[in-house]
């Protein structure tokens, strides 16, 4: 367990930081903080991904100088689902933005609850 | 390889392409593109389904350039194509029904939008139907969820925006559980491509290494799709969401949207982990236990509810929670009820949204419970679509409800062990509870209303000539659900077949 948590530190840092994404998204009140604890949460699995395509001492498979030996690169494959992922969360990230921003303009707070009890008062 | 093989990608391009090109179009042109695009896709399925059943077996298309173990694949056989065909005939019943409220509730300039969305919403079902790669999955579950935000949001006021915040913010922690699954799945086993993980996955269990690991992932995953489709404690969202969206979009979120995370959820058993890992694994008993809560909980949420809208919404708690149940049960018959169960509650959920809209249209837009009282004699179809759905929720002979039930009652009398008491008895209390609460509701509808009331409250009176549309829609609906109810045998030898094409 010690020696393979050593060896592997960079996926047990991506699993701590998705736990605090992952909270900060279900248990925060604030928007804004929330679109953070998504962004945490996000970046963590990219972070996972990219510790598991690397292989030490070897570069990004770019050919430059000729050398086309599979030796020589790292796996391109989690890279590419990590572009791919990137993606994805900008898009939900502009998304609940806006959402947020059209929440704060009708009822000039961040507080989900808050809005919640207003809705609830408002009788709509 | 036949033409008709094509079907798979032609209908996801179709669907695809026709959402970008109602971006450039007019609301009312989009409007035809969506219908001739989700008309034209049923048709391919149904041409498909035909073909599948005649030739047996399934078959897979490379996307792209690369052979199987690098490149993108889909895979189709009788059950893809008969889900797909079943997912179109109920979206464009659904569009077709709350035409006109879209009308009403939303601004004259975003109606090409909604089209966009519809389109995008179709192309990613479907994508998530015909799928053979985890990852791409991963993506369309993705343009699913921000589609189906931008249907709840398009009627725009405070609880709509604040609904769509609730759903991006759960189905986000969905999705984020999903993407560290599939990543460590890959991790496991080097693959993205089903067959081939479940190749690796077979051999990771004989060698008997990475227990743990693989059930966290298991695990990941499971919660991840359940978080999404609204099972029971992670159903907070789900009443907002279809009680105040417009009609159209509350029938296809609950009818369409959980079920294309559902069948995933079934592709990934079936295809990628493997039924008896799955059943191995325990986490078939917390989807067991679950699925049995939301079955009561959703029944007694709706009894107490006094908004009929949020009334059905909760009801699909419960059903979600059949469904689950279903899985649960680690048997391919419970299997088979549930996916049969998909098909009932969608064809008839939708058809409740949209007669319950008939029915407070009539009674001045007053959702209450009250106010529908003789609702059913002021729009009489919509009356007769509600009494047929809440018929068929219950689980009254003729109806697609009752095959569902007693697919389920039978899967759990088979089940070997200790789960066949607990589920027998949730059945039976979830059945008398819904009862309660539908059949409280018809019979509301159906006591007059004194005419002084009417008059006062400003309730009004639609006949069936004024509403042409309306009233083909909910035939076509009450149609669809006797057809499931009363030739049920042909498409439960689809779903089996196809159960054991998967394996």
């Amino acid at each position: 367990m010690g020696p393979n948590l050593l060896a592997n530190y960079g996926e047990a840092v991506s699993a701590v930081l998705f736990c605090i994404g992952f909270t900060n998204l279900l248990l925060q009140n604030n928007l804004i903080k929330k679109i953070i604890g998504l962004n945490i949460m996000d970046s963590a699995i990219y972070l996972f991904l990219a510790e598991k395509g690397y292989i030490a001492g070897r570069v990004a498979p770019i050919v430059v100088d000729g050398v086309t030996d599979v030796e020589a690169y790292i796996n391109p494959i989690p890279s590419g689902l990590v572009l791919t992922g990137i993606v994805v969360s900008v898009s939900v990230t502009a998304l609940m933005l806006s959402l947020t921003v059209r929440l704060y303009k009708r009822y000039h707070t961040l507080d989900l609850d808050e809005i919640s009890s207003r809705l609830k008062k408002e009788g709509l | 390889m036949a033409f008709v093989q094509n079907v798979p990608f032609f209908s996801i391009m179709i669907s695809m392409f026709s959402g970008i090109v109602s971006s450039v179009l007019p609301g009312k042109a989009a409007k035809w593109l969506n219908t001739a695009a989700i008309t034209v896709i049923g048709v391919m399925s149904a041409c498909l389904l035909g073909y599948m059943i005649d030739v047996g077996g399934s078959y897979t298309f490379m996307m792209g350039h690369f052979p199987a173990p690098w490149g993108n694949e889909i895979r189709a056989g009788a059950l893809e194509a008969a889900m797909a065909l079943a997912f179109c005939v109920v979206m464009l019943l659904s569009m077709l029904g709350g035409r006109k409220k879209l009308d009403d509730e939303v601004e004259k300039s975003k109606h090409n939008i909604y089209y966009i969305l519809t389109d995008l919403l179709l192309s990613s079902l479907l994508a998530l139907i015909y799928t053979n790669d985890l990852f791409t999955a991963y993506v369309f579950v993705e343009i699913n969820t921000i589609s189906a935000c931008g249907l709840i949001m398009i009627r725009q006021n405070g609880r709509t925006i604040e609904a769509a915040v609730r759903y991006m913010i759960m189905s986000l922690l969905g999705s984020g559980l999903l993407l560290m699954g599939i990543c460590m799945l890959y991790d496991l086993t080097g693959h993205l491509l089903m067959s081939n993980i479940k190749e690796q996955v077979a051999s990771i269990m004989e060698t008997g290494t990475y227990r743990i690991p693989l059930s966290i992932t298991i695990g990941l995953i499971t919660v991840g799709l359940s978080i999404k489709s609204a099972l029971f404690p992670f159903h907070s969202w789900l009443p907002d969401a279809y009680g105040y969206s417009t009609v159209s979009s509350a029938a296809m979120l609950s009818s369409l949207v959980s079920k294309g995370y559902i069948f995933l959820l079934i592709k990934i058993f079936y295809r990628v982990i493997g039924f008896d890992i799955i059943c191995e694994s325990k986490i078939i008993n917390v989807l067991f236990v679950f699925g049995l809560c939301g079955m009561i909980f959703g029944s007694v949420s709706a009894i107490m509810e006094k908004d009929v809208r949020r009334m059905i919404a909760f009801s699909s708690v419960a059903q979600i929670g059949y469904i689950y149940m279903g899985f649960g049960l680690g048997t391919t018959e419970g299997v088979v009820a549930s996916i049969f169960h998909i098909l009932a509650h969608s064809a008839t959920k939708s058809l409740l949204f949209i007669s319950a809209i008939g029915l407070t249209d009539v009674s001045a837009g007053s959702r209450s419970f009250f106010a529908l009282t003789g609702a059913g004699y002021r729009n009489k179809i919509a009356g007769v679509g509600f009494t047929v759905g809440s018929l068929s929720m219950v689980g009254i002979p003729v109806f697609a409800g009752f095959v569902s039930k007693i697919l389920f009652a039978e899967a759990a009398v088979l089940h070997p062990n200790i789960k066949m008491l607990p589920t027998l008895i949730v059945l039976a209390i979830s059945t008398i509870l819904n009862a309660i609460y539908f059949m409280k509701t018809v019979i509301r509808i159906y006591v007059p209303e004194k005419k002084s009331v009417i008059a006062e409250k400003g309730y009004t009176t639609v006949t069936m000539s004024r509403q042409k549309l309306y009233t083909v829609t909910i035939i076509l609906f009450v149609l669809l659900n006797m057809t499931l109810g009363m030739m049920s045998e042909p498409i439960l030898h689809i779903i089996q077949t196809g159960l054991s094409n998967f394996a």
